[in-house]
């Protein structure tokens, strides 16, 4: 029962998306992880961590950076070979894509944002997968083998191996259709500054509470006073009172701090899609009976524009008196 | 140019998401229908793009009759021609979706021998989805469109600029930006944030009204994954402990965040 794992790198290490989708497949059979690269920046001692005895490293002359497609025909390869039963990558953008293509490369289903899969005796898989961001599950059958799994990553922590792998790693030389190259990506150096809103500990929310383009001073303030960045709600951003780089939820970023400040935002399931690894969230709401208030392990009824100005100056009269 | 914008009409779906008492479907009697968000933004991109180089933008959807409302929301804001691919209600998976599309998109739905037509044929420069549909969430239909047809492909794109013949488009990856460049015909798959949807006029609404759709009924297939039920995650229905009322709670706002630790 070979299962192929995409590993995808971050620095010397495999990203944390990767590390959830090990511990996923881990739980369909022996893994077997891939990745893009010479076998020298193969990630071994997270693969040994996690249980894995053997690693792929796909290389070709012609592949370099990162081509949906030619990803996709080397998975496609490397699962007929060693006979896989299941090839799983993490639900990240790269690996939708990427299962994505070798779902059409392959003709066979794709089951994207799995939470967990079982094996049922007649060789089916039973999922649980993600609908809505999470928002809502879906109890289903895959019945095609090999199974094309993307995780959930939301939904999956990392878990190292109960005991660790001696990993060995081998070289793979991808054979590529012509075609499989027309799509590959460049990557721009610059990246962007400051704390980012996806890793931030601290998200100070507003939504359309704030009342308009002018209502955000306060909230950046106290983001600042907290070490902490502003989200936002759908409903901001469709309005243009702020960028959509700063909204929350389904269709924005996923955010996972120790705190959200969730402020005037009454808490549509595409909004909360966004932020359920937040460890505590704090709502301030006119609303008692707004759906964020079910969501929140805190909350001030009240209006923020009242709330967020007094907290902020309790803050400094805090920082000035200690 | 000649751009074809396929779109999903979906629930509404606000604070509270239900399923019917059989598991197979979200409770849609409380709630209107709408596009997902990333595929309204596939729309303006591409009447951008055509107030830009001239041509015409079709809409199109498969879903049930009603979703020619969708198609109508979708002319009013600048689509050209709209085409329903009409389902009996049944939920289609992404590879019978993918199928009937490609089958449209050479305009010869129903025609047995369609995919025998080369590309060169298709009708059309560039085929815009959004990234994932907000409700089933797949992922692929984009992709699985642009391999039938032989076409490249990318997609979570945020910026698109069109320029003789080539596409450049961009997306964030790990704070960075991934650049693909690709040749005409392509197709891409877009995310919300690429552009701010206009509003629909007034004349465009009128103009939507009127507008005669293309219809034609393709052919439901199963498909491997099969959907058993639905249901809300457990654990969803906790309550907020209410800390007080209007700035006189803010004492109590304070201690809890130093408890928490984010008060340097």
């Amino acid at each position: 029962m070979t299962v192929l794992c995409l590993v995808e790198r971050d620095g010397d290490g495999a990203a944390d998306v990767s590390l959830r989708a090990l511990t996923f497949a881990r739980s369909l059979g022996q893994v077997t992880a891939v990745v893009f690269g010479a076998a020298a920046s193969v990630p071994v001692a997270d693969l040994s961590a996690y249980g894995v005895a053997d690693a792929y490293a796909a290389e070709s002359d012609d592949l370099d950076g990162y081509a949906p497609q030619a990803w996709a025909r080397a998975l496609a390869g490397l699962a007929a070979d060693l006979s896989a039963t299941a090839v799983v990558a993490a639900g990240t953008d790269r690996g939708h894509e990427v299962m994505a293509h070798l779902g059409a490369i392959t003709g066979l289903p794709m089951a994207a944002n799995c939470a967990s899969a079982e094996a049922n005796a007649d060789g089916t898989l039973r999922l649980v997968r993600h609908r809505w961001a999470g928002s809502l599950l879906e109890d289903a059958v895959l019945d095609a083998p090999p199974a094309l799994l993307t995780v959930a990553v939301d939904a999956v922590p990392a878990a190292a191996a109960d005991a660790p792998a001696q990993t060995s790693v081998h070289g793979y030389r991808p054979a590529l259709d012509e075609g499989d190259l027309r799509v590959v990506a460049t990557e721009s150096a610059e990246r962007s500054g400051g704390v980012s809103l996806a890793t931030a500990r601290v998200v100070v929310g507003g939504g359309r509470g704030v009342g308009g383009p002018d209502g955000f001073g306060v909230l950046e303030e106290l983001a600042g006073l907290l070490g902490g960045v502003v989200g936002v709600s759908r409903v901001v951003t469709s309005e243009g009172w702020r960028p959509h780089k700063q909204q929350v939820g389904q269709t924005g970023t996923r955010i996972s701090p120790e705190l959200y400040l969730a402020c005037g935002i009454s808490g549509a399931i595409q909004h909360m899609a966004g932020c359920l690894s937040a460890k505590h969230i704090v709502a301030v709401n006119t609303d008692p009976d707004a759906p964020i208030i079910s969501h929140a392990d805190y909350a001030v009824i009240g209006d923020l524009n009242q709330v967020i100005p007094a907290l902020v100056a309790a803050i400094r009269a805090r920082e000035a008196g200690s | 140019m000649e751009i074809l914008v396929c779109v999903k009409r979906v629930p509404m779906v606000g604070g509270k998401i239900v399923v019917t008492a059989d598991g197979q479907d979200v409770d849609t009697r409380m709630s209107g229908f709408t596009v997902s968000p990333h595929e309204e933004c596939a729309v303006e991109e591409a009447v951008r793009l055509v107030e830009h180089h001239g041509g015409g933008v079709t809409v199109l959807t498969l879903g049930p009759p009603a979703a020619a409302d969708q198609l109508r929301d979708m002319l009013a804001l600048g689509a050209s021609r709209a085409v329903l691919l009409e389902t009996d209600g049944r939920e289609w998976g992404p590879i019978a979706t993918a199928g009937a599309i490609v089958a449209a998109a050479r305009g010869r739905t129903g025609d047995a021998d369609a995919a025998a037509h080369p590309p060169a044929q298709l009708p059309y420069d560039l085929l815009l989805f959004g990234n994932e549909a907000a409700d089933t969430g797949d992922y692929q239909v984009a992709v699985r469109v642009a391999h039938a047809l032989g076409l490249p492909c990318a997609t979570g794109i945020k910026n698109l600029e069109v320029t003789d013949g080539r596409a450049r488009a961009r997306r964030e990856y790990r704070g960075a930006e991934e650049v693909f460049d690709l040749a005409l015909p392509a197709v891409i798959s877009v995310k919300e944030g690429i552009n701010l949807p206009r509003y629909p006029s007034l004349p465009g609404r009128l103009r939507a009204k009127r507008a005669t759709i293309e219809q034609s009924a393709p052919e439901w297939h199963a498909e491997g994954l099969r959907k058993e039920r639905l249901r809300v995650p457990a654990g969803e229905t906790k309550r907020a402990e209410i800390l007080g009322t209007g700035p006189d709670a803010v004492p109590a706002l304070v201690a809890l965040l130093d408890e928490l630790g984010v008060l340097t």
